[in-house]
Parts: structure tokens; sequence; C-alpha cells
């Protein structure tokens, strides 16, 4: 035992241990005494963002779209509580992050103080776990157990809540002890005869087909995917997030399936007779009606959370571990197996449902942008995104090629995301190019953070699809709503232009189509940041699409 | 037992700390289980609590209860023991209205269900009762034209029972010769009762 720290002395010693040398947040009256030391540690570069969603998105965005786990600040109570949206977009899409909120004093809780607010119960269930440190002598092991928690497993966000007067307490800390938590189990390597078991049925299959997920990107397990794929000829079919996980321009890529995705995907799932899920959860975008969800096939799920484990399919063999350990024991047990007649029907399938034929018009298409976009940077971008149409057309019509290469929120769908997460991407990936591919409704959602790309001179790249709507409300008024059009066009946006300029970062506009890649150029040489406002179709749905509920037969947009 | 395909069985280890049970209620709650029971006490283990659940819910739903139960952090161990061979019991007491007129007939009844009599007033006595939950339900049905003031039930407890063949585990529901044996914690009544 050798000198006394105080908590907020421990907290940036223990995230130094943990190789933390970013963090974004917003610092209030209950914080303040972490903020206070925090010029004793340059290794903690503080990014301060405009508003704490801000911070969490880009922490989870940063850990995403690197092999950190990224940090939060904020304050109790109103600060605290603005981190819930990151914290829930992370939850839903496993990206581990590690959130740490001031408190009112110990003796303050639980009495309706200023600024109080109840966080670790209000975050339990979009934590993977949370923690309240009563001492300061507990903060040391509390955070490296957060870290090991946020990033093992199945990751996912851990929220640290700490008393002011903690923050200043004075206790020992002496490094990272040794981490035992008796109630958290990591899968160890699946049994042999599990392995027997998937390969048997692979051998037997004569049209099988991959459904790669997040969890092949969470595992690193790309080259992996690509010796499983390509040894026995597999075709492969991404999920929503899965995407980037296989290269889009090897011939076995499928696209993504579902309610947007590309019609042949639906179609190889569909008639396919053996489905390997991958670090997938066969969520309701994919499976539609799981009644009608790829009948004739069998399906062999690897996960390494058990509790997905037939939670929407009925699944024949469950493998439960790491993603890259699985494969790395199923693919030396692979034979070559060419089904010459399956990999047929699929590039039939692939050339006869073409699905993202972008049609011709006058206006400037999101389509045509996102494609623009794509050919200009060679598919080697990091592309974020919102969630509406523009996060549709950037799957469809992105080619992704480097792995990990795509950040969108796929779970809980959080428009706003796409202003934050592309600065944390940013931070993380500072050599990078960093699109973030945005709609004009979630933009303004998050659109504060452009001050923070400016002071921190990020050369974020954001592409607004700017057509005045909610593009996929008024899609789905349209369809399923006897096209009664309800709050759906904002006809106050601002001039994104100016907006970009009132923030002193540069901003681009390209209404038609002959300047669109001129322009994308011009944003590309820019060094920093810049906000392009693409003035797109006022009106245009996303197709094809498969309604809510439904399987590949109620397919709009696209005759099959 | 009576197993009923939307009800489980659930038993736990769970480490003794402020808030474990919110967790655990709050993940029951936003999957959308009902407890039906719930019994709560220190384990064999210091620092550990057992939590034996009762939950209800839909089939499908029910099926993972157990493993999103074992992915809480505080939860050191979840199992479904529903369709294992179980014993399990409750913890009743009854306070039911009493005077002159009624009370040997009630001493009467709760001879025969072996049932004893913890507390005793003036107008009222309260008796504790041990059991399955049929064995419970009855007597508080025939309690019923007594007047029962307060009814506090404590929830089943429940625990695999011991294999009765060497170097099987717990909670098989085969005998020595083979064949199934009968489950039998719902038994009623106490041998020589009725």
């Amino acid at each position: 035992m050798s000198k006394q720290y105080t908590g907020a002395e421990i907290v940036c010693r223990a995230l130094i241990n943990e190789g933390v040398d970013v963090v974004f947040g917003l610092p209030g009256g209950a914080v303040l005494p972490l903020y206070g030391v925090l010029s004793q540690f340059p290794e903690i570069n503080h990014i301060l963002v405009r508003h704490e969603q801000g911070a969490a998105h880009a922490a989870d965005a940063y850990s995403r779209s690197t092999d950190k786990v990224g940090v939060a600040f904020a304050t109790s109570g109103p600060g605290a509580t603005n981190l819930i949206t990151g914290l829930a977009t992370a939850m839903m899409d496993s990206a581990p992050m590690v959130a740490i909120t001031g408190q009112v004093g110990r003796s303050a809780i639980g009495t309706d103080a200023f600024q109080e607010t109840d966080i670790t119960g209000a975050t339990l269930p979009v934590t993977k776990h949370n923690y309240l440190v009563m001492n300061a002598s507990d903060i040391g092991d509390v955070i490296h157990e957060a870290f090991y928690i946020a990033k093992t497993g199945r990751p996912g966000p851990v929220l640290i809540d700490i008393p002011k007067d903690v923050f200043t307490e004075k206790s020992y800390y002496n490094g990272r002890n040794e981490i035992s938590i008796p109630g958290y189990k990591i899968p160890s390597k699946t049994t042999k005869n599990k392995i027997d078991e998937a390969v048997a049925l692979i051998e037997k299959s004569k049209r099988p087909v991959i459904l790669a997920g997040h969890g092949v990107i969470i595992s690193k397990a790309f080259s992996q995917l690509k010796e499983f794929s390509e040894k026995s000829q597999i075709p492969v079919v991404t999920t929503l997030l899965g995407i980037s996980s296989f290269p889009e321009d090897h011939i076995l890529s499928c696209g993504f399936p579902g309610m947007h995705g590309m019609a042949y995907a639906s179609l190889i799932l569909d008639q396919s007779d053996l489905i390997i899920g991958i670090g997938t959860r066969f969520d309701d975008r994919i499976v539609g009606d799981p009644k009608r969800f790829s009948t004739k096939s069998k399906k062999i799920h690897i996960d390494i959370d058990a509790s997905e484990i037939g939670k929407t399919i009925k699944v024949d063999v469950p493998i439960i571990g790491n993603i890259i350990d699985v494969l790395n024991q199923i693919n030396p047990e692979l034979s070559k197996n060419l089904r010459p007649e399956w990999l047929d029907t699929v590039s039939k399938l692939k050339v006869n449902h073409p699905s993202l034929e972008i049609p011709n018009s006058d206006h400037l298409l999101g389509q045509s942008v996102v494609k623009a976009l794509s050919e200009i940077t060679q598919g080697n971008a990091i592309i974020c995104s919102g969630v509406g149409q523009h996060q549709m057309w950037a799957a469809q019509h992105y080619k992704f090629i480097q792995p990990n290469s795509w950040i969108s929120s796929g779970g809980l769908g959080t428009m706003g995301y796409e202003v934050p997460s592309a600065i944390g991407a940013q931070v993380g990936n500072p050599d990078k190019l960093v699109w973030s591919i945005c709609g004009d409704g979630g933009f303004q959602m998050t659109m504060m953070e452009l001050a923070t790309a400016k002071e921190n001179n990020l050369p974020v790249k954001y592409a607004i699809l700017n057509n005045n709507h909610l593009g996929m409300i008024t899609q789905w008024q349209g369809l399923f709503y006897n096209e009664d059009y309800q709050a759906e066009t904002y006809t106050g946006n601002p001039d994104f232009v100016k907006l970009a300029e009132s923030y002193g970062i540069k901003g681009l506009r390209v209404d038609n189509k002959d300047d669109l890649f001129d322009v994308i150029k011009v944003a590309n040489s820019h060094s920093g940041p810049v906000v392009v406002d693409f003035v797109i179709k006022k009106v245009d749905n996303v197709y094809p699409m498969i309604p809510a509920g439904q399987s590949v037969s109620e397919l709009i947009g696209e005759n099959i | 037992m009576s197993s009923n395909k939307n009800q489980r069985t659930i038993t736990s280890l769970v480490q003794d700390r402020p808030g474990v049970l919110s967790r655990i209620s709050g993940l029951f709650r936003r999957r959308g289980f009902n407890i039906a029971s719930l019994a709560v006490g220190s384990s064999e283990e210091p620092g550990l609590s057992r939590m034996t659940f009762v939950v209800e819910g839909s089939a499908t739903s029910l099926k993972s209860v157990a493993e999103q139960l074992d992915k809480l952090i505080e939860v050191v161990e979840a199992k479904d023991i529903t369709d294992k061979n179980i014993v399990w019991r409750e913890l009743a007491l009854i306070k039911v209205s009493s005077n002159e007129k009624t009370r040997s007939e009630i001493l009467d009844l709760a001879k025969i269900f072996r049932v004893n009599i913890i507390d005793i007033g003036v107008s009222s006595l309260t008796m504790e009762i041990t059991g399955g939950k049929e064995k419970i339900d009855s007597l508080i049905e025939l309690l019923r034209k007594f007047d029962i003031k307060e009814v506090i039930r404590t929830g089943r407890v429940a625990t695999l029972r011991g294999t009765l063949i060497e170097g099987r585990p717990d909670g098989e529901y085969k005998s020595h010769s083979g064949a199934n044996i009968q489950n039998d914690s719902e038994e009623i009544y106490e041998s020589g009762s009725v």
C-alpha cells in the first residue's frame, strides 16, 4: 500500500490501465471532481460534445470501428438520462462501451436532490450491467470489471454511477487485480460432437446458405468466414448489421435479405435447404413471419448468446461459442463440396432479381448519391448512417469491400445516430475516410455535434439525403395508412450549407445529377469536416420491400 | 407435480447485493413473464442467495427464461427444473376466526393436516402449514367457512430429487429398476391421516 488517490484520480488511472486514450463527454455539477483531475492525465484526450446523447453514440461507434472500448462521461440527472438513447442503441447492437456518470453526494441520494436521478435503476434494461459505486476503494475494481464485461462475451454497454463525494474520497489503487465474477460466464470452446453434427448437415446439404450477422464482425472472424464460404462454396447472405463481414465484390456475396434487402437474398434463404446462421439473432426484419420463413431448410445457429437459440425460429443444431473459435473448429473439417446446380440457381436469382436498378428520373435520387459515393471511394470508406430510407439506400447501394466498415443503428433504429457516430468512427480511425449518410430528419436530431467535429477538426463528411420529408414515414403512410400523410413533411429545414458555414465548416450543395461526382470529389479533398446537402427527389420509396410480419412471397416492388 | 406448460419453476443462485432482485424482476417484466411465486433466502454459500421462481408466460418465450436469467451478471446459476424430478414445498400462515364453538372443529382439521398452531387469541388462531400447493389450497378451502382473516404464503421452494443410482445426476425420473417413479411431492395428506 503506497499512495492514496482521490476517487477521481483512481477513475483516470484505471481508465489509462484499460488503454483508454479518448473520452467523449460533457461536464456538470456532480461529475466536476472528475473533470477537476483530467489535467493531471494528458494521456486522456477529452472530446467535448454538445449533448450527452452524442457522447454515447460517439463512444459506441468508436468501439464498433476499433478494437477499443469507447468511454462517455456525463453528469447526474439530465446528463445521465441524455445518455440513455445511446446506451439502448449500443445494447441492441451489442456494442461495448463504458459510461461514467456523476451522482449526487452519498448523503443526498434518495432525497430528490438537485439533478438526482436513479440512473442505475433507469438504465437496467438498456445496459449489459451497471454499478453504483459507494466507496472510492471499489472504483478501481469496478472499472476493470466494467471493461471486462463490456467487451467480452456478447458485448454491451456498462454504466458506472459515482457519487460526487466518492470522487473526492481518498483510497488506494494498485492497478488491475485479477477479475473474478462468479455469475459471469463466457462460453468456452464448443464440444466436438456439435461441430461434427453441423459439418454432417453441411456435407449433406444440397442448397446451403450462410446468414452472416454482426457477430462475425464483433468476433473479427472475417478471414474465417471467407475460408468457410470458399472452401465449401456456400453463398453468403449478410444481415443488415452483418454488412461488411464479407466483401461484397466476392462472387459468393449475395447481399442482405429481409424487409428492404435484395429480393435474391430473401429468395436464396427461402429456397435453401440449410441456413447456417452465424452471429445473427434471426431478427424480425429478416424473418418476417416465422411460420413462413425458409420452411424447407434446416438451421444451424452459431452464437455466443445461448438465450438467442430458438428465440424466433426453430434451430436444428445450436452451437454456442465465440464465432472465431467455432469457425476455426469447423473449417478444417469441411471438405470441398461443389454444388454446381445450387450455385447456378443462386446466380440466376441474382441475374433475374437485380433488385437495385436505379429508376430513371430527372431528379437526383438518394440511390444515385450512394452509388456515386461507392464508386468514388471504391467501397473503401467507413460508412455511418442514421435510420430510415437513406440507411436502406446506403446498405443497398454502397459496395462494402473493407471488413467492418458499416456503422449503423440496426436494432434500436436510432434517428440521429448519423452525426455523432461518424465523429466516434473518425476519432477511432483518424487516417480513414469516414462518410456519414444522413437523413434530413435524423441529422437535425443531433446536428449540434457539428461543433464537436469543427472543434476537433475531424475530417468527417456528412452526406444529407435531403428530401424535406421523413421519407420512411411517408413511404409507410403511403403504403399502409391509405395515403393519409401526417407529420411527415419538413417545411422548416434550415439551409444546410449556411448551417455548416455558421459552424465554420465547409458546406456544399448538389441539386442535380450532373454535379454529383464533382462535388463528392471536392468534399473528399477537403481536409476538414464537410456537409453536403444532396437535394433529392421529394417523395420516393425504398424497394424492394417485404411488409412487416410477411414473407418473401408478399414482396413489393419487384416481380418474383 | 402438475406441469402447466405455461408455468416454469426456476431455481437460481444469485449474489446477495442490493438491486439484484430488481434486475431479475425487470428482466421478467420486459420479457412479458409474470412471477407467480417467488422465494428468496440465503443459501449454503456465504454471499449467495437462492431464489426460486414460478413464472408464467407464453410457452415460446418461457423456453429461454433460465438462459435469459443466467445472462444477468449477478446471477451465478439459473436452472429450469420444471421437467425434472423435484421435491418442492410451500409454507403458509393462515389466520382464521375462532371462538369457543368453532375452535375444536378447527383444531381437528389442523390435526388431520398435521398443521402447527402457532398462535391463539380470543377471536382467532394462526396455523402454519407446509406442503405442496394442493395441500395448502385444500386446507384453505376447508377453513373458508370459519372466516379466514389472512393467508400468508411463501411461494414454492424446490430442489432436485437426489438420484437413486450411483453416478447419475440428481433430478432424473428413473428408479433402480429403470421404471419411472411417481413424483410424490404432491401428497396432500400425511400418512394415516385420512
